[in-house]
């Protein structure tokens, strides 16, 4: 079965969707990250979307499901990389994203989502990444 | 108004969704439109087959490349045999969803193209034609 790739780095997950995902397979990659946060106690959750032509109404709530299910589980998701066209096309759809975060690249979403672990387990992230 | 070319696609299951969606981006591509027009028709048209699929039980996509004296356009049409919409006007707003979905579909597809027309009847199906010039 098709499956997308979870990389751990570190107290992270790392995901990026290279494929124009069917709705079957959104869902799976959904369950596949929260039993993964479990599994290996992540604190964060990166998935990268730049490969992504476009996000849909189902895609947009997939992604924001993943983000809700992880913090319930313990771990910050940032979805990076969204193309210019698709901002604008979500926005024109009417999908706010509510609670998403979100950042422009790689780097900027790692600093993002460090600070994000820092402010829910008191500076502990930023510790460790000095030692 | 001439309609130079046309391609139909069977909508059935998710993967016809995504299939679709390739579809009019290349469509898109060829007919030289911008990389955010592209998208935002691949969005609508990604929504639209999803309810056709999701809640029409399956139908059909039809792709028109149209010409009307200088203006070139891609006209879409989603044809479902499900039970119907009874409030189309209800069925438009934001939020509004019989399923599971955001109940975005209707009403975000409608804010992404040119021309968006909707007919349905109960137990006969809906028809979603949505066009897009360039």
């Amino acid at each position: 079965m098709e499956t997308i790739p979870i990389l751990k780095v570190g107290d992270c997950l790392l995901i990026s969707i290279q494929v124009d995902m069917h709705d079957r397979l959104a869902m799976s990659l959904q369950n596949h990250i929260t039993e993964q946060v479990v599994k290996h106690h992540a604190r964060g959750v990166m998935i990268d979307i730049s490969a992504l032509e476009m996000v849909d109404s189902f895609i947009g709530r997939v992604l924001g499901s993943i983000a809700a299910m992880t913090r319930v589980l313990g771990a910050e998701t940032v979805v990076v990389g969204m193309r210019p066209a698709v901002a604008i096309t979500l926005v024109e759809l009417g999908l706010s994203l509510g609670t998403l975060r979100t950042a422009l690249n790689v780097e900027v979403g790692m600093e993002l989502l460090g600070s994000l672990i820092d402010a829910s387990t008191g500076g502990a992230f930023r510790e460790r990444q000095a030692d | 108004m001439n309609v130079k070319r046309t391609e139909e696609l069977v909508l059935a299951q998710s993967e016809d969704i995504v299939r679709a969606r390739q579809t009019v981006r290349a469509w898109m591509i060829r007919e030289g439109f911008s990389l955010v027009d592209q998208t935002k028709m691949v969005t609508a048209a990604s929504e639209l087959a999803r309810n056709a699929v999701d809640y029409g039980g399956g139908g059909v996509v039809l792709l028109e490349q149209l010409l009307e004296g200088a203006r070139a356009g891609l006209r879409i049409t989603f044809t479902d045999r499900g039970p119907g919409i009874p409030d189309l006007e209800l069925a438009q707003t934001d939020g509004y969803s019989t399923g599971t979905g955001l109940g975005m579909g209707l009403g975000g597809s409608r804010r992404l193209v040119n021309e968006f027309t909707i007919a349905s009847s109960p137990g006969q199906g809906t028809v979603v034609t949505i066009t897009r010039w360039r």
